[in-house]
This record gives structure tokens, sequence and C-alpha cells, in this order.
């Protein structure tokens, strides 16, 4: 498998069945992305293949082959995820952290301006078991203010 | 106990004929899609099956169009591949097949969405399955292809039973047509929560000159309400609708509810239906 992960290319040689997630941790010693459930309810384990969120536990090596994956380690590297890791961080966004990785994936797909029921049906997919959610909301809010006018487009390519 | 995944093995043809021609040779090989169903199964180590053949790749299972050949002029193509995400975004499904859009959007969250695919949703064959009463009550038809060629099924004959269809093992699901819809379509779903819940009971209407009417989760396979949607279409009442309705499913107790529940939400829907597309 070859791929782009966190702008840097890989070659990996993995089994195609085998979860991405477990090919990130394992494998490329990306630790970042949780797993919670392993079953695609919790959404802890969200990455951005080619910029799409996808639930990296139900998603086979072969499908992100030839791929550019971007994970929470990448995140801070596009200006995006950068502001919305800041703005967690300021609005009080993680407490345990475990869910943190993947909400932040989870929205860094959101166009910027969006409203607050399009960053709830964004990060519908995600569970959180400490904050209540409002935190995380608000968090999502600041972070996609702050977004550079210039950066969206690419955020926001499918 | 997750599946070993050195106990799998996986083929990934780059055509669709070259994927008909692995299944034409060993049509015990499971396809893949977007495999929000086949990782789960492999997690929870329910899966028999362990050697697949990718569909994820194949383009041409792909794209929703506006039908080109012959008597399905009209229909619009949805590919098999097709994600709800696709789904969703898609102007022409947005405009002929709303009802369809808005099951698209309910179904799990996100992620889900992006992976997950109508192909998938069909072939996956649960009685919860968010697309197939929408596809029920859309009259759509199920395109499916061998190595030996192709056939069209209408939607309303492809389940035979509990999670068994007419498919056979070596067809893919290649494509779903859908025809032009005349009347109000409507969509409502009922799980316990917004997002990633899985279904309790849902329902698709058309209110045009004829009514039709489509139930998922209230029995072994999505049902058309035939006899409800009669006594609508004849002018009837909705009260006699609630009654013809309750004589033609009859819901089973599971974990997520009882029968009871689910036949009282039927009916509430059906009136929901009946009072939102006047
Ligand atoms: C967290 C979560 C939430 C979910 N929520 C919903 C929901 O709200 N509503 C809902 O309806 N579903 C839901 N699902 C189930 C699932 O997402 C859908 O059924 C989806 O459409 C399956 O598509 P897929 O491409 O992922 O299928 P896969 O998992 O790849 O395949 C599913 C089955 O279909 C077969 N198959 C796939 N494509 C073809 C084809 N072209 N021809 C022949 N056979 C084929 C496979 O062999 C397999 O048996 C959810 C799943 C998860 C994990
Ligand atoms: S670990 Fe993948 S969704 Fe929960
Ligand atoms: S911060 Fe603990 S699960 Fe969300």
């Amino acid at each position: 498998m070859i791929a782009v992960i966190n702008g840097r290319r890989c070659k990996l040689d993995v089994h195609p069945m085998k979860r991405l997630l477990d090919v990130l941790r394992e494998d490329c010693g990306l630790t970042g992305t949780k797993e919670g459930c392993g079953e695609g309810e919790c959404g802890a384990c969200t990455v951005l293949v080619d910029g799409v969120a996808v639930d990296a536990c139900l998603v086979p090596a072969a499908h992100a082959d030839g791929c550019a994956i971007v994970t929470i380690e990448g995140a801070g590297r596009v200006r995006a995820g950068k502001a919305l890791q800041e703005a967690f961080v300021k609005h009080g966004g993680a407490q345990c952290g475990i869910c943190t990785p993947g909400m932040i994936l989870a929205a860094m797909p959101v166009r910027a301006g969006a409203s607050l029921e399009e960053i709830k049906t964004a990060l519908a997919g995600n569970l959180c078991r400490c904050t209540g959610y409002l935190s995380i909301f608000r968090s999502v809010q600041a972070g996609l203010k702050t977004r550079p006018k210039k950066k969206r487009a690419r955020a926001n390519a499918r | 106990m997750p599946t070993p995944v050195s106990a799998l093995s996986l083929q990934r043809p780059r055509t669709l004929t070259a994927a008909l021609a692995m299944l034409a040779d060993d049509p015990t090989l499971t396809p893949i899609a977007g495999c929000t169903d086949v990782f789960v199964n492999l997690h929870f180590g329910t899966l028999e099956n362990r050697r697949f053949v990718d569909l994820w790749g194949l383009d041409e299972l792909r794209g929703i169009r506006a039908g080109a050949s012959g008597a399905s002029r009209a229909s619009i193509r949805i590919g098999a591949l097709a994600t709800y995400t696709d789904i969703i975004r898609s102007p022409l499904v947005q405009r002929r097949v709303p009802m369809l859009v808005a099951a698209a959007r309910e179904v799990g969250g996100a992620q889900i969405q992006n992976r997950g695919t109508l192909g998938g949703n069909i072939a996956n064959a649960s009685p919860a399955g968010d697309t197939l009463p929408v596809l029920a009550a859309a009259g759509a038809r199920v395109v499916l292809r061998s190595a030996k060629g192709e056939r069209t099924v209408p939607f309303n004959g492809f389940y035979t039973g509990y999670r068994t269809s007419v498919r056979q093992p070596a067809e893919l699901i290649t494509a779903v047509e859908i025809p032009p819809i005349e009347g109000r379509q409507w969509w409502r779903k009922v799980g316990t929560r917004r997002a990633q819940a899985i279904s309790k009971v849902m329902m698709a209407g058309v209110r045009g000159r004829t009514v039709r009417v489509a139930i998922g989760s209230v029995a072994p396979t999505v049902v058309q309400a035939t006899a409800a949607a009669e006594v609508l279409t004849k002018g009837g009442s909705i009260a006699d609708a609630q009654t013809a309705l309750r004589s033609e499913i009859t819901p089973i107790d599971d974990i997520r509810s009882t029968g009871e529940y689910r036949l009282r939400v039927a009916e509430n829907l059906l009136a929901a239906f009946w009072r939102e597309t006047k």
C-alpha cells in the first residue's frame, strides 16, 4: 500500500483487509487515532481520506491505497486543523481527550461560517462521554471563525 | 472476537468485467463496497466468509445520471457504489427523488454517509435498511449483472424472505433505476436518536393519483402497505387506512422495540404522511 500520510509518502507492506486504524497505529506509529468501538459508532477513529471524513475502523487498507490521509498528528500542519486545535484548547473542547482527534478531523471538512445545525450534523457520528457536547460545538464554531479564507476551499474539497 | 486479518483474502479487480469473471469462477467470494456492514461483522467475528472481492475501485459502478436507453429514458440511474453523500449532493436525485435524499441524510453520521453505498444497503438486505422503503415506494428496478449478462428486476420482487433475494451469488448489483414519480414524496424514520440509530420503523410515501406506502422494520423484508394505500387512493378516511394497515403488517418484538409499539408508530406515521402531504 502506498499512501501520502500527513504529507509524507509512505510505502507499507500490509494486508489489504487490515483496518486502516491498525495500519496507522501499528505500522505507522500514529497512535493519535483512537479506537473507541471498532464498529463505526463512536467516530474516535475518524481520519480524512482524500479530504473525506471516514471511520478508520471500517476502512480496509486497500481502500486507502493511493490516497492522501490526514490524522490528528498532521491536522496541525493544515491551518484549518491548527485553528480547530487551538479553539479546542481555549474553549475546553477536550476533557479526557479520547474523542478529540476524531472530533477535530470530523470538523475539518466543515465549511467556514457553517451554522450550529451544520456543525451538529457533521459531528453526529462522533460520541463524547465527557463534555456534554456544548463545549465541543463552541470550540468548532470558534475554530471555524478563525479559519483563514484561502484554506477553506481546500478543506471543503472532496 | 474480531476475525484475524491473516485468515482473510482480497481480490482487487480493475474492471467490472474482471470482477464478474472472478465471481463466475468462485461464486463464494463476497463483494465489498464501503465496508460499513462488512467490517462491523468482521469486528464481531460473525462473518463466515473469508474471501472477498473489492468493488470500491470500480468507477463503472459510480455515478448518478438520467437514464439514456429505450424505455428507461425517463428513469434516473444510480450506480451501486453511489454513497449516501453522493446521493445527498446530487441535484438530479434532489429534484427527482427527494425522499431518497431525506433517507440518506439520516443514515448513520457523516463518516458512514461518506462510505456506505446504495448497493450495499440493498445487498445487505437488513429489514432496517433505510433506503429500502424509498425504493419500494418509488417502484425502483435493480440492475443485476453476472459474467453471463445483465437483467433488471423490480425492487418490489427483489427480496424473497429474511435477508434473501433473487440475486444469484455470481451476480452483482450494478445500479438502481428509478422511474419518474408522480405525486408528493414523504419520508420519516423513527429511531432512538437522530443520528447513528438503527430504525425502529420507517415509512416512505408517495401521494399522487395512486398512493404508495412502504414500511421498513415491520417485517422480515420491506413491505408495501398496498391495502392502506388503496383506501387512501380511493378517498377513504385515514382511520380506515390505519385499520387496513393493521391487517397487513405484523411486526415482531426484538431488542429495539415491541411489535405493538411498531404497529402504533406505523399507524401514526401513516397519519403524519397524509397530514403533511395535503
Ligand atoms: C455506525 C453505523 C450506522 C449505520 N446506520 C445506518 C442507518 O442509519 N441506516 C441504514 O440503512 N444502514 C445503516 N448502517 C449500515 C450500512 O452503513 C449500510 O447498510 C450501507 O449502505 C452498506 O453499504 P456498504 O457499501 O458499506 O456495504 P458493505 O459493507 O461493503 O457490503 C454490505 C453487503 O452488501 C454486499 N454488497 C455490497 N455492494 C454490493 C454490490 N454492488 N453487489 C452485490 N453485493 C454487494 C456485500 O457483499 C455485503 O454482503 C450503519 C452502519 C454503521 C456501521
Ligand atoms: S472506533 Fe471507529 S467509530 Fe468507533
Ligand atoms: S473528552 Fe472524553 S470522550 Fe470526549
